[in-house]
């Protein structure tokens, strides 16, 4: 055991999680299926012209990205910080930043990869061109990464607290607004017509921004909720 | 003779260096505000474009520097505390937290105040508007991460890291709002480069300073309110002269 790469330990966790969602696939669904309600309730809310709708699509199916992110945030833990073997995890002599850039990889892969998969689909709702939904694809894949990265030091913060799903959500928000607007404007930059390269570039970095970061503040945070 | 320069890092010294201090900090403050806001409101004259309305910002402007300055020296001693773990320093940054949020919605509401005559809107989706907007959230996320965890260690760990995570944010938000901004609708407002009548200025140093040190007053007033709480069940405290004449 103690002869675990550090890429066999990234491995090994990202196939935990996944193994462990697959075995409680409601989960991952629920997240799903709200993503998609809170997308659809809006052209019942603001009316069904196609016009608004296809200026207002790129902006509703990131902020409803953001807030489905947002749910399943409490449940990337909590199930191991109850039956103990978070506390086992932070005993093993393997790094737990790379531990917990594991949990984040296993965490979009559930919540940020399908949202991104199943965008097109309701971007059609909203009468969208082929080019924007390809470049919201895109910028999704781009941009609910770092929504991961920056939710978990919010759940790793807020771990066995109570209320702790709203008050994820309080932290986190604010923090992933850089992500909304540029990822909301990669889209709006396709159906004005305009160069999509600066929106991308600057979610590219703000991803790399985050993957050398949030792992290791997320891993402190983790030590400190868990003194 | 060496001088011992951590003696009041500790609550206990702190507690009645701070009682001594605020007074000092706290008599100023009043006199400025007076002084600042008379000439601000009667002796400034009155603006060409803008008329009486822009007396407001003797109020508005340094409720906004403040208000991002406090964020900024609220996360210092955050780290601080996180870092070489001295008590008194996460409580600062606990006791500065309430104040600059304070300044914030000041700024804002002075803000909306002055753009309904202005710009003939509570609110436009400004750049800087809607990052103070944020930083209000920010603050606001740091107060309740703090009243949220009963442990007072974790509390101060947990929300220090949020403070930093979030002064680091805070210049990402900062442009990634005017950027949004100018590609929606380009910058509707600016403001002229005219220079300032002398009087005016006065008044705005004079506030500001007076703001400046009503918020060193304030924080060491309610730092002083968490060491009592936190120290509660401890000897020190009890033998308090102002305790134990509550307890009598």
């Amino acid at each position: 055991m103690n002869k675990l790469s550090l890429v066999g330990l990234l491995g090994l966790v990202i196939r935990r999680d996944l193994l462990l969602a697959m075995r409680r696939r409601a989960d991952v669904l629920t997240t799903l299926i709200f993503f998609v309600m809170v997308v659809s309730l809006f052209p019942l809310g603001v009316g069904p012209e196609p016009e608004m709708l296809r200026k207002m699509a790129a902006g509703v199916v990131w902020v409803a990205a953001l807030l489905s992110s947002m749910l399943s945030l409490p449940r990337m833990f909590s199930a191991d910080y109850l039956d103990g073997t978070l506390e086992q995890m932070m005993l093993a002599p393997q790094s737990l930043t790379v531990l917990v850039l594991g949990k984040i990889a296993a965490h979009w892969m559930l919540s940020g990869l399908p949202l991104a998969l199943i965008a097109p689909v309701l971007g059609l709702q909203f009468d969208m061109s082929a080019q924007a939904l390809g470049m919201l694809v895109l910028a999704l894949l781009l941009g609910t990464p770092i929504l991961s990265m920056i939710g978990t030091i919010g759940a790793a913060l807020t771990l066995g607290l109570r209320g702790g799903g709203v008050l994820v959500s309080l932290l986190v928000l604010p923090l992933c607004i850089p992500v909304l607007i540029f990822g909301a404007g990669a889209v709006e930059a396709v159906t004005t017509g305009m160069s999509v390269a600066s929106n991308l570039a600057f979610l590219g970095a703000l991803m790399l921004f985050a993957l050398v970061f949030t792992p290791f503040v997320a891993a402190q945070a983790l030590k400190i909720s868990m003194e | 003779m060496a001088i011992n320069w951590f003696k009041y890092s500790a609550p206990t010294t702190f507690y009645g260096l701070a009682g001594k201090l605020i007074p000092v900090f706290a008599w100023p403050a009043a006199i400025l505000f007076a002084i600042g806001l008379y000439i601000g409101f009667f002796v400034a004259p009155t603006d060409a474009v803008q008329s009486e309305a822009y007396r407001i910002m003797f109020i508005h402007v340094p409720a906004s520097i403040l208000s991002m300055f406090v964020y900024l020296i609220m996360a210092g001693y955050a780290a601080l505390g996180l870092i070489f773990k001295t008590r008194l320093s996460s409580m600062m940054a606990q006791a500065l937290a309430p104040t600059g949020a304070l300044f914030a919605f000041i700024s804002l509401w002075t803000g909306a105040l002055w753009g309904k005559p202005m710009w003939g809107a509570w609110w436009v989706w400004d750049a800087r508007l809607t990052s103070e907007l944020i930083l209000l959230f920010l603050y606001l996320g740091f107060i309740a991460l703090q009243a949220s965890i009963d442990d007072p260690r974790r509390a101060d760990k947990a929300s220090a890291l949020l403070a930093i995570v979030g002064s680091v944010n805070v210049p990402i938000i900062y442009f990634s709002v005017k950027w949004w901004n100018t590609l929606h609708q380009g910058s509707t407002i600016k403001f002229s480069g005219t220079s300032m009548h002398i009087s005016m200025q006065q008044a705005m140093f004079a506030v500001l300073v007076a703001c400046w040190l009503y918020a060193i007053a304030v924080s060491l007033a309610r730092v002083r309110s968490i060491i009592l709480e936190r120290e509660a069940n401890t000897q020190w405290v009890n033998d308090l002269p102002e305790v134990r004449s509550v307890e009598r």
